[in-house]
């Protein structure tokens, strides 16, 4: 099913641009259905904190390749990813409301090489990414939601200039 | 097995953790991994203004609001009750050169010396916290995703298109923490 939304965004192929969820239930859930990510992220968010991915100090070591932590969470969170999409593809595995779990390919833009190095600068000044970002704040780092709130302006200003920039 | 759990983890525990993020959500409602999506859906619902890019129905992704909410409130619980009283370990190499810009301070997650309200006026503090920030934004939608959405849910799928912007990420981020960072941090 294509939601309606992509109609609205003219000019070039917007499903593989975006990150968004292309793979729309049928089923009617109950707000407070979405209790269940709430869930996954306190794990995942837990898990940041805990082995130092949100720290500044880490990201900095590992663009200065003083440190092979990052690295090997990256790869072994990779290798599991890969792991466990291998399974539900091998095995057809459904969700846990029975329906099949879908994967549409990404397709390639330049957007990948200009926004990624633009991405990348960010990245190693902040010391973070959008998810350690909303982490810090939860740490009592109050003054990160500037950082946060500066990352929406930039997600906005590339929402109003998007169809001027080479992709 | 509380003192364990307060220590720093492993890479190998974390790594595979984060990983299992990507069929949980799968598992849980065909929902793919990525965050740098929630800064759109922000924009959508808060001020969409009469850009295309964020007239969409952002309530059908609620689910990943609900996430990140998680992931906030992750970093409450830990920051509050399984919190590691030692300074994190830093790297000799890179004490010894931030040690030359003046930040001695390792206590937290962010650096204090850089990463605090009074130092948010500063040249240096809006720089790294507003120009990076912006820049985070700005290129992670630009390219379509950040870490999690190309770096894990891409790389977990194969996709060849996350694999160069992951390769573009780690360009950037070398690029600044080794070339451009110092200046900054010099003045």
């Amino acid at each position: 099913m294509q939601p309606s939304f992509i109609d609205n965004t003219a000019g070039f192929e917007a499903r593989s641009q975006d990150t968004i969820c292309i793979n729309e239930s049928h089923l009617q859930h109950k707000w407070y259905h979405n209790f269940k990510y709430l869930i996954v992220g306190v794990l995942f968010g837990v898990g940041f904190v805990k082995a130092e991915v949100i720290s500044w100090f880490r990201i900095q070591e590992m663009f200065r390749l003083q440190s092979f932590h990052m690295y090997g969470i990256i790869g072994s969170a990779v290798v599991t990813g890969i792991v466990s999409v291998w399974l539900i593809r091998r095995f057809r595995i459904k969700t846990i409301y029975g329906e099949p779990i879908t994967f549409a390919p990404k397709k390639f833009n330049k957007g990948q090489v200009y926004g990624g190095l633009l991405f990348g600068l960010g990245w190693a000044l902040t010391g973070a990414c959008p998810g350690p970002l909303f982490a810090q704040v939860g740490t009592g780092a109050t003054v990160v939601a500037v950082v946060l709130a500066s990352a929406v302006a930039g997600t906005w200003v590339y929402g109003r200039f998007r169809d001027s920039l080479p992709h | 097995m509380l003192e364990v759990i307060k220590q720093p983890w492993p890479w190998y525990v974390a790594g595979p953790l984060i990983g299992l993020t990507v069929p949980a959500l799968l598992i849980l409602g065909n929902k793919h991994f990525g965050i740098s999506a929630n800064l759109r859906h922000i924009c959508a619902s808060c001020f969409p203004g009469n850009v295309p890019f964020f007239q969409y129905d952002y309530k059908r992704e609620i689910w990943n609001l609900f996430f990140v909410a998680g992931i906030v409130l992750g970093g409450v619980l830990a920051a509050y009750f399984l919190t590691n009283p030692a300074a994190i370990q830093v790297d000799p190499r890179l004490a010894q050169e931030l040690a030359t810009y003046g930040i001695n301070d390792f206590s937290g997650m962010v650096p204090v010396q850089l990463y605090s309200w009074d130092s948010l006026l500063t040249a240096r503090g809006l720089i790294m916290m507003v120009g990076g920030g912006f820049l985070v934004g700005f290129g992670s939608r630009y390219a379509g995703g950040c870490t999690s959405g190309h770096s894990i849910m891409g790389l977990s799928t194969l996709q060849w298109p996350s694999l160069v912007a992951t390769i573009c990420f780690m360009a950037g981020g070398f690029l600044m923490a080794n070339f451009i960072l110092p200046i900054i941090l010099n003045n």
